[in-house]
């Protein structure tokens, strides 16, 4: 489902104020962390807070972010796994 | 070695005691203070905290305020930890009137602010706290109580705001610019720290285990403690509990809450401050670690250790699992911890410890130990990469 | 040594001043987020972690980069920073969400020293640095604790003042101290800088 994958780029834009980005800008398999967007360890918990609030999946371990926020098409996958809203 | 700043006085409260004395107690029958909050009403009550379980009404009698007093609880810890310190180091009203203050906190007045807050706008009782935020409006309180009329001064860097506050008093009365001065810090639990402590997926569900493989985050804990820093030309003969003879402070350049992996900020604050004292790495004889017990800290923390020390690390000591992290006052604590452990000879244990970190195979001191201590280094680390390292030295 | 004010900047009010001269002013917008975003575009200072900051962590970054431009700056540079009122708006916004799910990113900036380690991070300071909380502008104290920085801690320079952030009102002076320049560091010319820019840009 692409429309997911949208979403969650608008998502990250705006709740990392990715201010420089466009939706455009970021591929579905593009690193998250590292040398793709680099994104840091507070962008990781702020994820976090998005999976919670958007889509309603809880994360006790900072470290199962790791796994998941590998780029958005891990993500989506995930999200379609687990989601609750 | 220079000879450092006497310090003639310290008083302490912490979750493990009201005065030096008790947390000295604590600390060789390996008795922590951590508990479940009790005086800190939370939904967060299932994360252990170093909690001092006398609620505010208490501490405003023992200190015989009146009732309609302002004084937030960091204010009230404050000037017992204070009280006791002047008290040590027998300065009187005359003397007080001109020594300086200066103290590190960075929650402040935020505790009364917080359960006023709704309150504010349609009752006078409570207007008084308005204005309690302020950091400096806690410190204000303290100087107040006490009478004491010089240079005062707060300060914020986080969790190295006391260690910071005592390398100030040390330097301006090095550089001639003040006689004696008090130095120290104090911050109590709010729902505003631990839940943004917990926002950052640091707070441990456990008691916290400083510098062990499997450690899970730290506890917040509570407290405050102050030292009297005299000039040599006015200590007339008296008592010297020890001497601040390095403090060196740097930035780890790195993030605005995670130490770098190497530990360069660490690293750099312990090299100034021995270099101001001039020693060397063999003359560090026990460390009192900054060791909060987060998966980052102790890591850091034990690299920027191992890179200045190679392989004789001093034994070193977490005191986080008696006290929890108690932010801008974990530097002044542990100064006094340092103190004792000087005064005595005495290295205090790391609780909860049970298998080292398999990247740096570091043991802490796991049993009180006897050992002759002359000079002492205590690490205080804070958000923003503000790493502040200070060395206590036998008064010789 | 005598030490000189090698460079100062202001921002208030919609203005950024240079050494006294303005470099840049914007009727766009009261709020301090957006002029601030407009100036970092104007200034061409190309930095996206900017974008995630507060507004005081903002005016580090604004300040310092217009203060940095036609100077050195030696890694040893200290930071000695003040203002009144700590982090307050930033303290509020975490305070907001309390009862809710708590934004990690606000909680971060919920201290006043923050801005030194932005600060730290972009032009790669690993010196020393001290923030103070006092009630206004205390010229004294900066200059006693600068002083005694530069005389005995081996460190060539400072950049220290006032840097302010209340509700929409933000206030920031800061001086560039080294032994360069041609005014005096000392405590009249601390406050006639700060107080007479101060006045100035309200007329």
């Amino acid at each position: 489902m692409s429309d997911l994958r949208t979403e969650l780029k608008q998502s990250i834009i705006e709740q990392l104020n990715l201010e420089e980005l466009e939706v455009n800008d970021i591929a579905n398999d593009e690193p998250l962390f590292g040398n793709g967007l680099g994104l840091d360890s507070i962008d990781a918990l702020e994820l976090i807070v998005l999976l919670e609030k958007e889509y309603g999946i809880k994360l006790d371990d900072p470290q199962k972010g790791k796994e998941i926020f590998v780029s958005i098409d891990k993500m989506a996958e995930y999200i379609e796994a687990h989601r609750t809203t | 070695m220079k000879k450092g700043v006497a310090i003639t006085g310290m008083g302490i409260i912490s979750s493990i005691g009201n005065n030096v004395k008790e947390n000295y107690r604590s600390l060789t029958n390996s008795s922590a203070g951590i508990s479940f909050p009790q005086i800190l009403k939370t939904h967060h009550a299932n994360l252990p905290v170093g909690e001092i379980k006398i609620t505010n009404k208490t501490l405003a009698e023992i200190l015989e305020l009146p009732l309609n007093h302002s004084y937030t609880r960091a204010a009230l810890l404050g000037v017992l930890a204070a009280t006791e310190a002047i008290k040590e180091s027998g300065l009187k009203e005359e003397h007080l009137s001109n020594t300086g203050f200066i103290s590190g906190t960075s929650v402040g007045g935020m505790d009364l602010t917080e359960k006023h807050f709704r309150e504010f706008k349609d009752s006078d009782e409570n207007r008084r706290f308005i204005r309690a935020q302020h950091p400096g409006f806690t410190t204000g309180k303290i100087t107040e109580y006490l009478g004491v009329g010089g240079f005062t001064s707060t300060i914020s860097t986080a969790c190295s705001s006391s260690a910071t506050a005592i390398m100030l008093g040390a330097r301006m009365i090095k550089a001639g610019k003040l006689k004696r001065v008090i130095v120290g810090g104090t911050d109590c639990l709010t729902k505003f720290t631990l839940n943004g402590f917990n926002s950052l997926m640091i707070l441990s569900p456990d008691n916290c285990k400083p510098f062990d493989n499997s450690r899970s985050g730290l506890n917040l804990g509570e407290g405050a403690a102050y030292l009297v820093l005299e000039a040599e030309d006015v200590l007339d003969g008296k008592k010297v509990l020890g001497r601040i003879t390095g403090y060196g402070n740097a930035n780890d350049a790195f993030h605005q809450t995670a130490s770098s992996q190497e530990g360069v900020g660490a690293f750099l604050a312990i090299q100034k401050a021995m270099d101001i004292a001039g020693l060397f790495p063999g003359d560090i004889d026990h460390i009192n670690a900054h060791g909060t017990a987060t998966l980052n800290n102790d890591l850091s923390e034990s690299r920027a250790i191992l890179r200045v020390f190679g392989e004789k690390v001093p034994p070193l000591t977490s005191t986080k699992a008696f006290t929890g992290h108690t932010l801008a006052a974990a530097g002044a604590i542990e100064a006094v911890y340092s103190l004792l452990a000087i005064q005595n000879d005495e290295m205090f244990p790391t609780l909860n410890f049970q298998e080292a970190m398999e990247e740096t195979g570091i043991i802490p001191v796991l049993q009180p130990e006897k050992k002759e201590l002359r000079n002492v280094l205590s690490n205080s680390f804070g958000f923003g990469g503000n790493c502040t390292s200070l060395i206590f030295s036998k008064d010789e | 040594m005598e030490y000189k004010i090698t460079g100062f900047v202001h921002i208030r009010d919609q203005h950024i001043f240079l050494d006294g001269r303005e470099i840049f002013s914007s009727n766009v917008s009261k709020d301090p987020g957006d002029f601030l975003k407009q100036a970092y575009s104007e200034l061409q200072i190309s930095y996206p972690k900017f974008h995630k900051m507060d507004v005081l962590c903002k005016l580090g970054i604004v300040g310092t980069e217009v203060l940095f431009r036609n100077h050195q700056i030696s890694p040893d540079t200290a930071l000695v920073f003040s203002n009144a009122s700590s982090s307050l708006e930033t303290d509020k916004d975490h305070r907001k969400e309390m009862n809710g799910i708590v934004s990690p990113s606000i909680f971060v900036y919920t201290l006043p020293n923050i801005v030194l380690g932005e600060i730290s991070i972009k032009h790669k300071l690993q010196s020393e640095n001290v923030f103070f909380v006092s009630e206004k502008f205390n010229a004294a104290l900066i200059k006693d604790y600068t002083t005694v920085l530069l005389e005995n801690s081996n460190v060539p320079a400072v950049v220290c003042g006032w840097i302010e952030w209340k509700n929409a009102e933000y206030d920031v002076f800061l001086c560039l101290v080294s032994p360069e320049g041609k005014i005096n560091f000392n405590r009249e010319n601390l406050e006639e800088l700060y107080y007479f820019q101060n006045e100035r840009s309200a007329n």
